[in-house]
Parts: structure tokens; sequence; C-alpha cells
């Protein structure tokens, strides 16, 4: 009895320091981001008064609010299985037996360790409009002139193509963790059986590898509504919004419109996508991963 | 015969695939060196034969005080690291070994913040750090990312992989509760600790929007917030210049990934693994 | 619990705060922190460290950070913040059009309160009046002019004699600029365009840039109270239109937005013959063109004008006596007519006040380079930059309705009706408050 008290006590003790500071630092601000969004903002002239649901009307009403949620669905659209497609790819060919194997991992897992502030940088100079590699290199084909971050039919494309390079070799490394845990035996059995190696990946190795894809899948979306570091660099969310993502709004609004309610408010809204996300990683991979 | 000649060739095919790609991938980094080290005239012409120069770096560095954010970040990694190690330890210690009062919901909303990660709630977070007064300080960057979760969970996997036996040999010998700690868990655990730290390191070295919110001078900007700052469009874009105080930024990281590359992917592969 | 867990993370937090502090300022010399902001080229820091340096040599007893902070709204957004908590700002510069959302935030003092002697009060009249118009509010001066601009025409004269034009005649009214625009635009053996005729910049500030377009269409876009938009306004819209014809119908413009930040590059590569940009970028013109260069004012469509722009000094509510008088020392220094006419010179900027122009310095300066002034010649057009309360939502609904019709994505009319629409709630009830 007196042992197991102690235990509680012990138990509780060693948990303390990190407790407080998930609770100040995570559940505290989400809390308070809710109960913020049903105020109004507070300036030397108004003070800051309940206003129910205003600020969910306003939000409602804002057609910046939409396209900055339909923007960062298209980015996600964008990202997500073009990464995951390529670091397979990554994974099959750096697992196999590529002469010079140990570089062309090192090139593909490159960009994960840089900071994306400064890709950004390089990657603006790609994109920049005839003096940029990439019209450089077009113009060789006579095509000339490209406005890429100028015109909003081609921005969200050129920030998909720089976001599916800095992240494809990082979901690549959970693939290799994932090849490298199928028996090699699959392999032997699917060569004697005669079958072929795209069978071979389609029948036996891409099943095996489902919680991994399911794993990376849902990281993929997390970080595609909180990675915003690139828009500081490359179009600040223009033209008219059309590369604007939801936490860069939210930045704005913070901070440069320094409107802490609607801010919150649309912070309420991030963490309720998050949340689904959360649960559906739960649902997914509930049958794969043991957490005890 | 046939068939071995059918495979050579795919192998073939899928290695300049590989090698390909690989080519694509590290270009801008390639095209970054080729900037930074060329007269700015060269910046967009190719010339194989082009004359080398350091007068990039030297810009940069006249131009920014580049030195004293290396210090910053510096400081900025090594404190939330350390901090990490101490607070994940003892929490994954208690989930790992100890049955307390109310261990499945903390662990459950522990783990809420594998979803809800700091950079999400700047503005909330903000407000608290000014009740603090803790804005424009290193400790303030760090303070939020010091409890992690993933921390915390890594090693409570890694804690609980190691037998009780080695638990009770230890209690006989009249071990406390952190003399078992420090002498069976951390020690079995340490390539956990090594790979945790180099993913921490990388994410906090170039992590930017919260520090970018919670900074405001010279002496807390670390490098990413100084890059940005400094290769702010609206300053007229220099492209040697701004190469060049890139490649000074990931300098240190991307050096220990090539000395290391291979700890660096295993130790991401261990994270990554649950 | 919110206080339990605040306590005891603040007293955590007071232990690190105490090993990384910065050594608290004791008794002793008065400590001056100071945001600024650059939008332009150029080693710009090192000039106000320059400037800084010299004033702290004339007074010791006053220590001065200089901390720069980015562009204008990183700038707002750290001395705001700094107020705040941590390192608190005595004075700052920062956008001139800034100084409603100030004021509503309680930050700023009028330096007609501060002000004292005859002579400080003559000071406070020494500026081009055009240049307080953005700084005062309610008949009180809150912003002091700095770094101040207008928006001036750049043109390469050896494009122009390329294509057959009077390189010392710039255009000086809209049908010139698409007339000549046509003929500077030249096309590789392709049909691809290898030098556009004209660029104006639309991104970063789109709504300066259109606020020239509107006021030679004869149109202000806000009133003085800064509670009224004009943004749907027949000559408005017009204004609009003859932007986007520039590139659609002209097509002497690319299509799409043009990045303010790369522009200068472009124009000193040679991509376009004629670009409108900042005078605050005369300097880096200057010292980058390889090929002989003009500068004029902007050409005119019922009369010239252009937005003046830029910084103001403002000093903050949270200060001490002593703090504010310093920082009035400093600023009284930084805008003697010397250093304005150092800054002036440095940078492109205008300097701010008439003397200035009678220094030697600058008179020596304008005798070998005579584009120096035509920023200031361009004043008597002028009209304050556009500011508003809730001045950055208000501003960007201009912003996003140019992109919008930049690209292709709505017509002047609609984009612009939108955008007064969404300003004009917002703005009600600053009206009604006084």
């Amino acid at each position: 009895m007196h042992r197991s008290l102690l235990v509680h006590v012990y138990g509780w003790l060693l948990l303390l320091p990190a407790a407080v500071l998930l609770i100040a630092f995570t559940h505290y601000p989400a809390i308070a981001s809710l109960a913020q969004s049903f105020f109004s903002p507070k300036s030397a002239l108004y003070p800051s008064q309940f206003v129910g649901l205003d600020n969910y009307a306003t939000m409602a009403a804002d057609p910046v609010f939409w396209k900055v949620l339909k923007n960062n669905v298209w980015f996600a659209v964008g990202t997500v299985p073009a990464s995951i497609v390529i670091a397979i790819t990554m994974a099959l060919w750096v697992n196999g037996r590529i002469p010079g194997r140990g570089l062309v991992r090192m090139a593909y897992f490159t960009p994960t360790i840089l900071p994306m502030i400064a890709v950004a940088n390089i990657w603006l100079f790609f994109y920049s409009p005839d003096i940029g590699l990439i019209d450089q290199v077009l113009s060789n084909f006579g095509i000339r002139g490209h406005n890429w971050l100028g015109r909003p039919e081609t921005v969200m494309g050129c920030l998909i193509v720089m976001t599916i390079w800095k992240e494809a070799g990082f979901f690549m490394i959970f693939y290799l963790a994932g090849l490298q845990a199928i028996s090699p035996e699959f392999e032997e059995a699917a060569t004697l059986e005669g079958a072929g190696r795209w069978h071979y990946f389609r029948r036996v190795v891409f099943p095996l590898l489902m919680p991994t894809t399911l794993f990376v899948l849902i990281n993929a979306m997390i970080n595609s509504f909180k990675l915003v570091d690139q828009l500081f660099i490359l179009t600040k969310g223009g033209p008219d919004n059309a590369s604007s993502l939801l936490l860069y709004y939210i930045y704005q609004v913070a901070f440069s419109f320094l409107d802490e309610s609607y801010a919150a408010t649309l912070t309420v809204v991030l963490l309720a996508i998050l949340a689904v996300l959360a649960i559906g990683q739960y649902f997914l991979l509930e049958k794969h991963i043991h957490y005890q | 015969m046939s068939v071995r000649r059918g495979r050579g060739f795919g192998e073939w095919v899928e290695t300049v695939g590989a090698w390909l790609l690989a080519l694509i991938w590290v270009a801008p980094l390639a095209y970054a060196f080729w900037s930074a080290f060329h007269p700015p005239e060269y910046a967009t012409h190719f010339r194989l034969l082009a004359p080398l120069t350091l007068d990039n770096f030297r810009i940069a560095l006249s131009q920014a005080p580049f030195p004293r954010y290396f210090l910053n970040t510096f400081v900025l990694v090594t404190m939330t690291l350390t901090a990490q190690f101490v607070l994940c330890t003892l929490a994954g210690y208690a989930f790992a070994r100890f049955e307390f009062f109310g261990r499945e919901l903390a662990f459950a909303l522990v783990l809420v913040q594998l979803m809800i990660m700091p950079e999400v709630l700047i503005v909330e977070n903000y407000r608290t750090m000014s009740t603090l007064n803790l804005v424009d300080t290193i400790p303030g960057i760090a303070l939020p990312y010091m409890a992690s979760a993933f921390g915390i969970f890594l090693l409570r996997q890694a804690f609980k992989t190691v037998p009780k036996e080695l638990e009770e040999a230890a209690r006989v010998e009249g071990a406390g509760m952190l003399q078992i700690l420090f002498r069976v868990y951390i020690p079995l655990a340490r390539p956990v600790y090594l790979a945790y730290g180099l993913v921490s390191v990388s994410y906090h070295w170039n992590n930017f929007l919260w520090p970018l919110v919670i900074t405001n001078s010279v002496e807390t900007r670390p490098l990413t917030v100084g890059l940005a700052i400094f290769g702010a469009p609206e300053s007229g874009v220099q492209w040697p210049i701004i190469t060049a105080a890139t490649l000074m930024s990931v300098a240190p990281l991307l050096l220990a990934f090539v000395l290391f590359q291979r700890q660096f992917v295993q130790s991401f592969m261990r994270a990554g693994i649950r | 619990m919110k206080h339990a867990v605040t306590r005891i993370i603040s007293s955590m937090a007071a232990v690190l705060g105490l090993l990384f502090a910065a050594p608290a300022g004791a008794a002793g010399p008065i400590e001056l922190n100071m945001y600024y902001p650059i939008a332009v080229g150029g080693p710009l820091t090192k000039l106000v460290d320059e400037l800084v340096a010299g004033f702290e040599k004339e007074n010791p007893g006053i220590k001065v950070n200089a901390i720069y902070a980015g562009n204008y709204d990183d700038a707002r957004i750290k001395a705001l913040a700094a107020l705040k908590s941590g390192k608190p700002a005595q004075l700052s510069v920062l956008f001139s059009i800034d100084i409603y959302e100030l004021i509503e935030q309680d930050a700023i003092v009028a330096f007609d309160d501060i002000v004292k002697t005859p002579e400080e009060k003559a000071w406070l009249k020494s500026f081009y009046p055009s240049l307080m118009a953005n700084g005062t509010f309610k008949g009180k001066v809150y912003g002091i002019p700095f770094q101040r601009s207008t928006i001036v025409m750049y043109y390469n004269k050896d494009a122009f004699k390329e294509a057959g034009l009077d390189p010392n005649k710039p255009p000086s009214n809209w049908t010139e600029l698409a007339e000549m625009g046509k003929k500077l635009v030249k096309h590789d053996a392709a049909g691809n365009v290898q030098r556009w005729g004209v660029m104006v910049p639309s991104t970063g500030y789109a709504y300066w840039m259109f606020q020239a377009f509107a006021m030679q269409n004869g149109q202000v876009l806000m009133n003085a109270n800064g509670d009224k938009t004009y943004y749907d306004n027949p000559a408005v819209v017009q204004s609009l239109q003859y932007w986007y014809d520039l590139s659609h119908k002209y097509g002497v413009m690319p299509k799409g937005t043009i990045e303010w930040g790369t522009l200068r590059a472009d124009f000193l590569d040679g991509k376009t013959a004629i670009m409108w940009h900042t005078t605050g970028n005369l300097t880096a013109v200057k010292d980058g063109a390889k090929f002989d260069f003009g500068v004029s004012m902007l050409p005119a469509s019922k009369r010239r004008g252009s937005p003046t722009g830029g910084g103001n000094f403002y000093i903050f509510k949270k200060t001490t006596p002593e703090e504010r008088v310093a920082a009035m020392k400093l600023i009284r220094y930084l805008t003697a007519p010397e250093q304005a006419a150092k800054w002036s010179i440095g940078t492109g900027y205008l300097a701010t006040s008439p003397a200035a122009y009678e220094t030697k310095t600058m008179k020596d300066y304008v005798a070998g380079f005579p584009y120096a002034i035509v920023a200031r010649d361009q004043l008597p057009f002028s009209t304050a930059e556009l500011s508003t309360f809730q001045t950055g939502r208000v501003r960007k609904l201009l912003d996003d309705a140019i992109q919008s019709v930049l690209t292709d994505k709505a017509t002047p009319q609609a984009a612009l009706k939108a955008a007064q629409d969404q300003a004009d709630p917002l703005l009600r009830r600053y009206r009604s408050a006084k």
C-alpha cells in the first residue's frame, strides 16, 4: 500500500516539469484561442468585449479565408501524393544495388536538413522571370519570359514543386526503414515463383509498406498545414492571395492587422483541421501501431 | 541468358533514373555554390572558367552580423536540446516504469502535441511570453519546445525495451529510483538519445516562424530569421550575396551531415520507426 | 489554473532570464533603442550607423541602439511587440502611414506636447508641408519625416536612342507613355520580348503605385481623417483600367504581377526601358547602371501626381521625460539640414526640409547630378500616402484588388467595388466615434 502510493507520487513528480510546459504551451493556448475567438480585439480606443459568434460570422463572410483554405487543400493535394510516390521510388532505388548508392541517398536526403528559408532564397532565383534558371533553360527551346511567381495560375505549382523537393527525401527515410523490415525471404519466394519485379512490388512490398504510407500520409498532411516559411521569402501570399496558406494568414491577421481575436478564430479552424487529421490517424493506424 | 540481359537492362535504366533524380535534387545547392563563389556578373551566366572569389562572403559578413546570429542559434539549439533531454527522460521514465494514477490519460494528452505543434499556436503563445516578459529572449524561443511529445514518446519506447531484470538487479544492490535511471536506463538508450538529438538539432537550427514572431533584435535573432531579413526582396535582391549568406547559414549542419551521413540517416530512421 | 501555471513558469523563466538577459541599463548614460526599416537597395544599415555614431560623438551622455528590423511591416510589428515586453524602444522610424494604427494602440506621443522652446516649435515647421500630411492627426504632429520619397520614373536613355526616341524627352502623359512604350519594346528573332517598354511594380507596395495613377487621374483614395476610402470612384476605376491596359492593350508591360524587389535588377539588366520606383532607389541605380539613364517626374493624365511615401520618426509613450528629450535630440540631429543632405545623397530619399537643399554639400551634389532634385520638384503635385484606421486590412484590400485585376481575375470596376464594400464597414465606427 505504502509502496504503491509512492509509485503514484514518483510518477507524477517525474512527469511534472514536462507536464507544466506542455500544458502552458500546448493545451492552454489551444483553449485560450477558443475563448479569445468569442471576444473583440482590444485597442486603446475600444476595449475587448464579448461578441459571441461575430468573429465566426466575419470569417464565414471573409473571401480571403475561403481562398486560403482552398489554397491549403490544393497545396496538400499537390504535395502529398507526389511526395509519397517519389519517396517510395527513392527508397526502392537506394535500397537496391545502384552503384554509388551512398551518394545518391545523400543527394536525396540533403534538402531535408536545409532550412526552408535558405532553400526558398535559392528557388526564388530559379523562378525569377527571364534571368532565372528555369527561364534560361526554357529559352533554349524558344520559350521566354514566364512570370512564374507573378501569375496566379502558376504560383501554387511553383510552391508545390519546391515543397516536394524539400520533403520527398525526408519521407524516403521512413520507407527505407519499412523496406529494411521486410524479410528477404519474400523476395526469394517471389523470384522462385517467377514473379516480375513490378508484380512483386505491387502484391508484396506495397501492401507491407501500408502502415508506413499511412503514417507518411498523415504527417505530410499535417506539414502542409503548418509549413509556411517559404511564403515569407517567395510570395508573401500573393498575387491576390493566390499562394497564401491558412497559417500564413493567421500570422498576417495577428501581427500585421493586429487583430488577435480574428487570428484566434482562424487558429480554432486550424486546430479543428489538425484534430480531424489526428482522429484519422488514430483510426487508420490503430491496427498497425502498438502504443503499449 | 535472355532473362539476365533483360534484368541487366532494367537495372541500367533504374541506375540512370536514380542518378538523374539525384542530380536534380542537388542542383539547387550546386547552383548556390556556383553563385556564391563567382563574381556577380556570372550569377546568371555559366562559364566553366569563370574566376573564383570570396568577395560575396566578405560583403555578406560586412552587411549583417552573421557571427552573432550563429552564436544565437548555437545557444538556442544547445539550450533546447539540454532541456529536452532532461524533461523527456524524466517523463519517458515515468510513463515507461511507473503505473501512476491517470497515466493513460496523461499520455494521451502528451501525444496531442504531436499534432498541435507550437508553431500553430503562435498568437496565444506570444501573449504568454509577453506576460512572462520573455519576448525577445532566447529562452522565449526555446520554451515551447522544451517538453517535446516526440522525445517523451521515443524515450518511453526505449525504456520499455529495457529488461526488468536489470532494474531488479540494480535495486538489489541498493540503487534508488534516480540511480537506476542513470545507471541502467540512460546508458542503454544511448542510440535513441543520439537519434533524437540529431533530429532535434536539425529541426531547431532550421526553425523559422516562431523565432520570427518572438525575436526583435540582433542579440536574439537566430540564423534563419537573420537570413530572412537579410534577403528580404525589398532591399533589392543581389543573388551572389544572398547565396553566400545562405551557404554560411547552412554550412555547419551541411558539413556535419556530409561527415556523419550514416548516423544522420539512421537517426532519422530510428526516430521515424514507431 | 492559468495563474498557477503562469506563476510556476514565470519563476522558471525568471531564472533563465537572469542567465541570458542583457545587462540592464543602470544609472549613467541614457540608452535609446530605435527600430528602423529598409525598403530599398544598397547598404543603408552602414549609413544609419554612421549617422548615429556622429550623434553619439556630439552627445556622450546618450547611447543609441539602432536596430534594423526588416521591411516596414516587420519594423512596425517588432517595435509594437517591443513596447509590450522585451527591450522597449523609445523612438523608431516606422512607416509614415502607421500613424492611425499607432494612435489606436495609444503607443505614440505628439511632438507638439514635447516641444517647449520657440526654437523647437520653429523646427517642427521647418519641413516640406506635403511631407507632414501623413504625420499629422487632428492638428497635432506625431511623425517627423525622415526617409521620405515619391515615385519617380527611371528610364534607359540608350534604349530611347535605339528606339529612335529623344533621350531627353521622357513621356509626360499617359498617351505618350503607351506610345513610346510600344516603340521601346524589343523582340528577338523568335518573337519573344527581350526588353519591355515599362514596368510598374505590383507586389509589396502595389497600393502606393496605384495612388500615383489615381492622383494623376485627379482623385485621392482616402479622406484626411483616415476613416473613408474612395476605391470605387469612377476616376479611380479608370486609372486601374489604364494600368491593366499597359500590359493587356498596349503590350508594353509584362502580364501578371511585377516584383518590387527584383525590378531594380531587371532595369539595370536592360529588361525594361522604363521603371516606376521610389526615389529611395536613386543612388543604388546610379551606382549600378552601366548605361546612360534619366530620371523624371511621373507622367500626367489630368494632372501630375505621386504619393509621398516612406518612414517617419515616432516617439513612444512609454518613455521617461529624460528619454523623450534625448530622443528629440537624436531626431533633431538626424533631420538637421547637414545630416538630411548626407542621407539624401547616400540613398536618393528626399531631403526633408528646404534648408537641406541650401547646404553646400547638397548644392555640390546636385550640380554634378541634377536628378537628385526630381523628387523634390514633384512634391507640389504629391498627395499623402494611403493611410487609414485599420490600415493593414484596408490597404491589403486595395492590394488584392489591384493584383486580381492585373492577373486577369476581375475587372477594375468589380474588384474596386468589392474592395470599397469591404473597407467601408471596417471604417464606419471610426467615423461615429468622433
